[in-house]
């Protein structure tokens, strides 16, 4: 050891004063390094990641940055985010308006992913879940319309099943049908080639990250009709059947509307013994 | 003494001639722009040698090459790799103990080619002093870089590594990439020299901790010939490294055992005494009496 002039108490204050500057620089540093990393972990509306790809807050942190989704993708769609762009610079996505996903059966980019960025249990591209297509312009959908543009629904490489045309009355015309394009987020992988193919300036339909797109009921919530089918028989005491104030010799039947009552049935489809005051009371007596 | 820079090497290329007196540069620039060609004649013109970028790589479909840093700031978040990312670790790490752990940063990393730029403009036109930096700061950076990754969860200094936004920007698409790789330029012309490599990185300081035990070292077979030209030390990025070893401070071996030593060779390049020589560690020259004292000079740049 070189022999020190100085006192030892000297010595150790100089220690601990540069450790605490080095200490408090290079923690600056990474004060603005992890609110940067932390910030950049969103995931932007028009971005979608590659097949496979974990949530985006594991798949940031799961993406080494190497590039080789975006070469062994035959189609070129992929893109390394750049420093400017706003998500986690280097790692890969696609802009399905630009190039969507063409669902390669052999998922050559979750092949080629060295980690478990892109989940490699995917086995068939019809599972993928890209994101999630959402018809968000019913001003400017041709099929909103009135027309049979039907793209979307043509396009779509789970058609069917992803998208579907639901007949609705033309409440304009008042006697055609509207074929309404309705995405079932079962099914759609978010592929994106609906947004690609919509003919309007601005696509109709567009493809989001899972996250923003996907709604979610409630834990608590329970669909009448679905638990009625697993149990095999309502849950709840039946309802009563309605009874209603008619005209003399007509009845009215859920469904059907008003009918006459056949001869010899009278009275079986009213109440007439109430007088109507009464009955606009309820059942106060 | 010349108001006017000395033109380092100069004695060494009268001596020994240009080619000799550059050897070891010329090698190192071919290593760098080779690796860095062999990148880009896939996107370039089709033809695939290797994928990927410096990141992870995947060369002729049969070497997997992983970047152990990063894949460390991954790990620590819990996200374990598929088996090639873990070959390709491995190989890396084992090359580097056999070759240097920082040969990485003087024969691979693009930012060599910035930052030897902006010393050799440093020297050319004489630009002094800076900022004072400690060459600790890498390892509190590399420290900094692996705590805010296991903080934000992310693969943290990805977000800032001029070394892969480099590599990526020429493979991929620079963007504004080049923005921060000028900055990195501008901070060792200006603000500190050798200021980005020699202390702040902490990939380079990652390698160093791989390097530290490792085979390939510059020897000093002839130190005694030593004539205080000081050419090694003005030429040397990492220059705390030389003197242990050239001046047997404290009965050092004639060798450079230091991990921040980058083996780049330029040493011995510029050395018209023929001092340096490249050799593995277990062989350590045998050690000659060292009759010059040391220079004062050479005590003004410890």
């Amino acid at each position: 050891m070189t022999t020190t002039i100085q006192p030892k108490g000297s010595a150790r204050r100089q220690f601990i004063v540069d450790t605490a500057r080095m200490a408090c620089g290079v923690g600056m540093v990474g004060l603005g390094l992890g609110l940067y990393a932390r910030h950049a972990t969103a995931l932007p509306p028009a971005a979608i990641r590659p097949p496979g790809a974990l949530p985006e807050d594991r798949f940031s942190a799961a993406c080494i940055r190497c590039g080789m989704c975006v070469r062994d993708c035959p189609y070129d769609i992929l893109h390394l985010a750049k420093p400017e762009d706003p998500m986690s610079t280097g790692t890969p996505y696609f802009v399905a308006r630009q190039a969507p996903c063409e669902m390669c059966e052999n998922l050559p980019c979750v092949k080629a992913c060295p980690t478990a960025a892109l989940d490699h249990s995917l086995k068939e591209i019809n599972k993928a879940k890209m994101g999630l297509a959402v018809l968000v312009a019913q001003e400017t959908c041709l099929n909103f319309l009135g027309l049979r543009c039907d793209i979307c629904y043509r396009v779509c490489p789970v058609i069917d099943k992803a998208i579907t045309l639901d007949p609705q009355t033309n409440a304009r015309t008042g006697r055609h049908t509207l074929f309404i394009p309705v995405v079932h987020s079962e099914h759609c992988t978010g592929c994106g080639k609906c947004e690609k193919s919509c003919p309007t300036e601005i696509a109709a339909i567009k493809v989001f990250p899972l996250y923003m797109a996907k709604g979610q009921l409630s834990a608590h919530y329970r669909l009448g009709w679905v638990e009625k089918e697993k149990a095999g028989g309502s849950l709840v005491a039946p309802d009563v059947e309605h009874r209603y104030h008619m005209p003399e010799g007509l009845k009215y039947e859920y469904g059907k509307g008003l009918s006459v009552v056949p001869p010899g049935e009278a009275g079986s489809g009213s109440v007439p013994s109430v007088p109507p005051v009464k009955a606009l009371q309820g059942d106060k007596l | 003494m010349s108001t006017l820079p000395k033109k380092i090497g100069a004695e060494a290329i009268a001596e020994k001639g240009w080619l000799a007196a550059h050897k070891w540069l010329i090698l190192r620039r071919s290593s760098q722009i080779g690796i860095l060609l062999a990148f880009l004649v896939g996107p370039w013109m089709g033809l695939w040698i290797v994928k990927g970028n410096l990141n992870y790589s995947y060369t002729l479909g049969v070497l997997p090459l992983t970047d152990p840093y990063l894949l460390l700031q991954s790990m620590l978040n819990g996200k374990l790799p598929e088996t090639l990312a873990f070959v390709g670790a491995a190989i890396v790490i084992l090359f580097y103990i056999l070759i240097g752990g920082r040969s990485y940063c003087a024969w691979v990393c693009p930012v060599n080619l910035v930052a030897d730029s902006a010393s050799w403009l440093r020297r050319r036109f004489g630009v002094k002093g800076g900022v004072h930096l400690s060459r600790t700061t890498r390892y509190w950076m590399l420290g900094m870089t692996l705590v805010v990754s296991v903080l934000t969860g992310t693969v943290a200094w990805e977000m800032l590594n001029p070394v892969s936004m480099l590599h990526r920007g020429l493979i991929f698409g620079m963007g504004f990439a080049w923005l921060v790789i000028f900055a990195v330029f501008l901070f060792d012309l200006f603000v500190a020299q050798r200021g980005w490599c020699g202390h702040v990185c902490p990939v380079g300081a990652f390698y160093s901790l791989i390097g530290r035990a490792s085979v390939l070292r510059v020897h000093l077979p002839q130190r005694e010939a030593c004539n205080n030209c000081m050419d090694c030390y003005a030429v040397c990025p990492e220059f705390q490294v030389i003197k242990p070893a050239l001046k047997a401070v404290d009965g050092a071996p004639p060798i450079i055992l230091d991990a921040q030593c980058v083996n780049c060779g330029r040493c011995i390049d510029v050395c018209s005494k023929d001092v340096f020589a490249f050799g593995a560690r277990f062989s350590v020259p045998d050690s000659k009496p060292i009759t010059q004292a040391p220079e004062p000079i050479a005590e003004a740049l410890k």
